[in-house]
């Protein structure tokens, strides 16, 4: 392998910064009109009235969506919906009724010439409503909640009740609380879509999605269109963090919208809307309780976990790292989820993993000062080389190395245990560490790849590239699957006509689409090398092909390098203006992609790979370190630096690899010290409406990034043995944050985010 | 956003007549924040009234008084940067760099961030009920989430803060307000007198009457310019709204405080000048001590509301951090 790893520069870099990459909103139509949505303004009720002369008058209105005149679509049974390839990010088929279920929700739709027009008379929509007092305050609703049985096909609930005497028993033990705020993902693109119908039963959707596959589902769904007949289109997206993983009510109404003026129709929503209509991190309060022997091992550990939910079955899994991590006897796990007049909670950028590892990772640094232990030496000697509720072996596990390359990389031993030690002019400095974990998941994906006489090569899949450099690394492993430069290689992404690939979320996408473009790069190898053997015409007629070699887009003879041939001459001489292979790859756990008729999905399933699930729990792991300044007069907190180091099968692209890792620690430090949406109890609106005061992290809140890779190839996870990585370096990062806090200052923040007033 | 009508005026008779002409015209000069409001239908105006043409970007001393004069079209960051107001006034320089973004910065004017509007969220959700934005319809923030809102000077109409920078150390430093009314006459509006409470009218911002343009803002001489600080505090390190935020000035005799001028932004209507903490300071030493009660002192008459009670403490310890370090180190 030469391409494979290298720091090599994004192959779309330079189309991205010469504006020459174009989004979703982009993509401007003839005759195009633009859509504005409605919104409700009451958390729970029904609309009892609505008024849309005003509306209809105001110039270039060309329609008023709302429950009472839109039409019908097929009704959402979830169960049909799913077996079709589809999900939503909530159960809601927007003005089907005249229920609101949330502030914001979508109960109108305006279509105009101009997107002015549009917003404007938007705001002429006068709705009356039978209000209903809202279920906003999570407290008092978790107690009204409901205890999930099942997450993702497992139980969820844990050893309900079974900790407790353990606990009573163990020397040394902690039990505290520790809350997360509710977080929204804000990529910088806002959800946009074009919609473009052609004829009654065709449609384009140009939509900035993380999966454009199943954006095809559910648009075909609700619209009784064949799958094939609906095409969507997504091959530059500006991030989504989860919020795009499940299409959202904002999709079905610009393709209604576009359907009911028939002209292609715009919608682009706003940033409120992205507060309260693409979904949300779900608030937290966890107790973690945890026992330990006086040797530091740990005895029993205890995680109830509290969210809320609504629309959906989805949870927040925040007792996640608690299932992975550390080798103690018994765990509990439990999950109590509050039903809130808020729109649907989601994943977002490491679900469940992130708000958990806050607690869980916080507390492991509480227990480790009872214990008068390092908190990195307390880690090791918990450590677990199983998955604690399996018993599989992990997959490939270097976690200890992380650790220690961590502490080293960063100067862990410079730390005073005692709190309040070190002093840099008036701040005080504090030091602190959390692990790190992340499922690894594969699912199924398709590529297709086409070598062209002049030696040029196309490689397709369905995929996404959020900006993470999946463009990038598709190209790095088909060049080296087929001896071929980088520069020759043109990928295609981000189009439901191309071979199916999963949703790019759960960090699946490295470790699912690269081994399809593998296979299928090394199933169209071999076809070429038949050709070359097979033909007298060739100097390598005869050889055996396990003989063979390949650089350069030519085969030689492994013993006789002048006994070779180029790709474009077999193809020239076989009258052939190209080559195409087209496989999926099924990974370990064997998860299909529910998109029948899609083109190559069936392909065989290569059974070695198979047996792997059964063997090993597949996990990728990190360690975190960070150094902060407290000023704690007035409650301010610098990071100063910042190590990461993961675990993550083998590295794809150095570079983009770092990028990510930046990318995930910032996104996390904001959830450390700043971002919360925060909602008013009596009417349900978060109030804090725009990035202006919902916070994210500024050039000076992000200090250097020291970012180190273990890089020992996974060998179980597919024969790349690269696992994904655009989460996993945001798990740990607040613990780590917070536990520097108290080394600094020896005060302990358990509720994010760390703000000045928490601090004073 | 309502459809309006856009009118590019040359000098400022024709602004004020243009805006006097018309209730329902408003002038525009970096938009930073008119703009925003329209895009969110909570300002309507049926005219913008674009001033940026007008002649008023000059900062020059004024000969008989020798204060410094101030354009109000003066961009704010050319402002900061005027090496006379780096020089004399670097109260107002520390001020206006602690605000917004340099790109922000490089688009508003003096005129605009005076007369920028509060940031509370109620304010700008048209679906919320406020006074400030239709009188009558409630106080969203009272009762609401409201910790960036008022600790002093609060009433039940409105609990909203004035969210400037620049104006804080305006307040410090009394600048004037210089101003054309809508009959082509000048009139001054000291400061203190500029910004008002809220009262039973929170949708009055400032004393200027309709039509009214501001032209200058004018800085008496002082002896503050090596011993005063801005400092403010807020959720990220830059381009977030203060929290608690104070602008502090000090005239010394030997060890003795002949003078102090005491500020702050983000606990009231109005840039808030603590006169209890400068009254207490005056003729006292500067130790930390002092510091310490002067800001007790002002803190005092504090009524937060319910999420921000740390607006008390976090007053408290700015106060004395501001003057700590206007003492030791203002020029830095
Ligand atoms: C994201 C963001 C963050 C910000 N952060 C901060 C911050 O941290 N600190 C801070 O202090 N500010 C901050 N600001 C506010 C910024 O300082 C103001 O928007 C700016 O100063 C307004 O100036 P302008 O020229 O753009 O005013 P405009 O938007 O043009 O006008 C504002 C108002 O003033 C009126 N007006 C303008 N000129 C005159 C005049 N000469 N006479 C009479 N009336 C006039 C207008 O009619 C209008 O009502 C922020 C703004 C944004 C958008
Ligand atoms: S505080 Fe003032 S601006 Fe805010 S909601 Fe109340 S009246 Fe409106």
């Amino acid at each position: 392998m030469t391409e494979t790893g290298k720091p090599i520069d994004r192959v779309d870099g330079r189309l991205k910064v010469t504006g020459a990459a174009k989004y979703a909103a982009e993509y401007n139509q003839p005759q195009m009109a633009y859509a504005f949505p409605v919104r409700s303004t009451i958390a729970n009720g029904t609309i009892a009235s609505v008024d849309t002369n005003a509306a209809l008058q105001s110039p270039g209105v060309l329609m008023v969506l709302t429950h009472e005149n839109a039409p019908r679509l097929k009704a959402l049974d979830p169960q049909e919906l799913s077996q079709a390839g589809g999900r939503l990010g909530e159960n809601l088929v927007p003005l089907q009724d005249g229920r609101v279920h949330y502030f914001g929700q979508f109960i109108g739709v305006v279509v105009a010439e101009t997107y002015e027009q549009a917003r404007h008379a938007a705001g002429l929509v006068r709705v009356a409503y039978a209000e209903e007092k809202p279920a906003i305050d999570f407290e008092t609703e978790l107690l009204k909640g409901f205890r999930p049985e099942t997450a993702q096909g497992q139980p969820a609930q844990l050893n309900t009740g079974q900790a407790a005497p353990l606990l009573a028993a163990a020397p040394v033990k902690i039990e505290r609380t520790y809350t997360t705020p509710t977080e929204n993902h804000h990529p910088m693109e806002l959800h946009s879509t074009i919609a473009i119908w052609e004829g009654a039963n065709k449609l384009i959707v140009h939509e900035s999605t993380q999966s454009v596959m199943t954006v095809r589902a559910v648009v075909a769904y609700f619209f009784s269109l064949k799958p094939e007949n609906v095409r969507v289109l997504a091959p530059y997206i500006g991030g989504g963090f989860g919020s795009k993983g499940n299409p959202w009510t904002n999709i079905v109404l610009a393709v209604m919208a576009g359907q009911a003026v028939n002209r292609p129709v715009k919608l682009v929503i706003t940033r409120h809307m992205m507060q309260t209509n693409v979904g949300r991190r779900s608030e937290t309060k966890q107790q973690v309780a945890l026992g330990a022997g006086s040797d530091g091992k740990l005895a029993v550990m205890r995680h109830h976990n509290n969210s809320y939910s609504n629309l959906t079955q989805y949870f927040e899994r925040s007792g996640s790292p608690t299932e992975v991590l550390y080798s103690a006897p018994l765990r509990e796990i439990t999950y109590q989820v509050a039903r809130l007049n808020i729109g649907a909670s989601t994943f977002v950028r490491a679900p469940g993993d992130a708000p958990g590892s806050f607690a869980l990772e916080s507390a492991m640094d509480e227990l480790a000062y009872e214990l008068k232990i390092d908190p990195v030496e307390f880690r090791v000697i918990n450590h677990t080389t199983t998955d604690p509720l399996s018993k599989l072996p992990y997959s490939s596990e270097h976690l200890i190395e992380c650790y220690r390359t961590g502490a080293e990389k960063f100067g862990w031993a410079r730390r005073k245990q005692q709190p309040r030690q070190t002093r840099d002019g008036r701040y005080l400095v504090g030091y602190g560490t959390a692990a790190a974990t992340y499922p690894a998941s594969r699912a199924s994906a398709s590529a297709r790849v086409r070598l062209a006489a002049d030696g040029r090569v196309i490689v397709q899949s369905a995929t996404l590239d959020l900006g993470t450099g999946t463009y990038t690394i598709m190209a790095q492993t088909a060049a080296d699957a087929l001896g071929v430069s980088v520069e020759r290689i043109a990928v295609e992404i981000g189009d439901s006509d191309l071979p199916p690939a999963p949703v790019s979320a759960r960090s699946i996408t490295t470790a699912s689409v690269l081994p399809a473009v593998l296979a299928a790069c090394e199933m169209l190898r071999k076809d070429l090398m038949q050709l070359a053997t097979a033909d007298a015409k060739s100097k390598l007629n005869g050889v055996n092909p396990a003989e063979i070699i390949f650089s350069d887009a030519k085969f030689f003879a492994r013993s006789d390098r002048s006994k070779s041939d180029s790709y474009s001459d077999i193809l020239r001489r076989n009258n052939k203006t190209a080559l195409e292979a087209c496989t999926t790859a099924m990974p370990a756990s064997g998860s299909g992609l529910g998109a029948p008729g899609a083109s190559c999905i069936l392909a065989p399933t290569d059974s070695e790979e198979n047996s792997d699930a059964q063997k090993y729990s597949f996990h990728s792991f990190g360690a975190q370190f960070a150094e902060v300044r407290v000023d704690e007069d007035l409650g301010l907190i610098r990071v100063k630096r910042f190590t990461t180091v993961h675990d993550v099968g083998r590295i794809m692209n150095e570079k983009t690899a770092r990028s990510q890792i930046i990318g995930s620690v910032t996104y996390a430090l904001g959830e450390t010290l700043m971002e919360e949406t925060l909602f008013d109890k009596r009417f349900g609106n978060p109030v804090t409406r725009t990035l202006a005061d919902y916070h994210v992290p500024v050039n000076l809140d992000v200090p250097p990034i020291d970012v180190h890779f273990i890089g020992k190839p996974d060998p179980h996870i597919s024969p790349i043995g690269a696992r994904g990585l655009g989460e996993i370096a945001s798990v740990g990062v607040a613990a780590a944050v917070a536990n520097a806090v108290f080394n600094a200052t020896g005060k302990r923040i358990r509720d994010l985010p760390i703000t000045p007033d928490k601090l004073l | 956003m309502r459809p309006f009508q856009y009118t590019k005026v040359n000098d400022a008779s024709a602004a004020v007549q243009a805006v006097s002409a018309n209730a329902n015209s408003q002038f525009l000069a970096g938009g930073t924040n008119l703009i925003d409001l329209m895009k969110e239908d909570v300002a309507c105006p049926v005219e913008l009234v674009d001033i940026t043409r007008l002649n008023l970007t000059q900062i020059s001393t004024v000969a008989e008084s020798g204060n410094l004069s101030i354009g109000a079209l003066a961009k704010n960051s050319d402002t900061a940067n005027h090496p006379v107001v780096r020089q004399n006034y670097p109260l107002l320089t520390q001020a206006i760099l602690a605000g917004a973004s340099g790109q922000i910065r490089n688009m508003a004017t003096n005129g605009g961030n005076l007369n920028q509007r509060t940031r509370c969220s109620y304010f700008y959700d048209t679906a919320m009920p406020c006074n400030k934005r239709e009188l009558g319809s409630g106080c969203g923030a009272l009762e609401g989430i409201n910790r960036y809102h008022a600790i002093f000077g609060w009433s039940e109409q409105c609990v909203a803060v004035y969210p400037s920078d620049m104006a804080i150390a305006l307040a410090a430093l009394d600048a004037i307000v210089q101003v054309q009314r809508a009959d082509g006459t000048q009139r001054t509006i000291a400061f203190a007198d500029y910004h008002r409470l809220p009262e039973n009218n929170p949708e009055k911002d400032n004393s200027l009457n309709p039509g009214e343009l501001i032209t200058a803002i004018e800085l008496p001489t002082n002896n503050f310019a090596d011993r005063s600080y801005y400092l403010k505090v807020r959720d990220r390190s830059s381009y977030a709204f203060a929290l608690v935020s104070v602008a502090a000035a000090l005239e010394m005799d030997g060890n003795q405080i002949q003078q102090a001028r005491v500020a702050m932004g983000g606990v009231a209507h109005k840039p808030w000048r603590a006169l209890e903490a400068e009254e207490f300071l005056t003729g006292k030493t500067a130790t930390a001590a002092n510091f310490q009660a002067a800001a007790e002192a002002e803190m005092r008459q504090a009524k937060p509301l319910e999420h921000n009670q740390f607006k008390v403490e976090l007053g408290k310890r700015i106060i004395a951090r501001a003057l700590m370090q206007a003492m030791n180190d203002g020029r830095a």
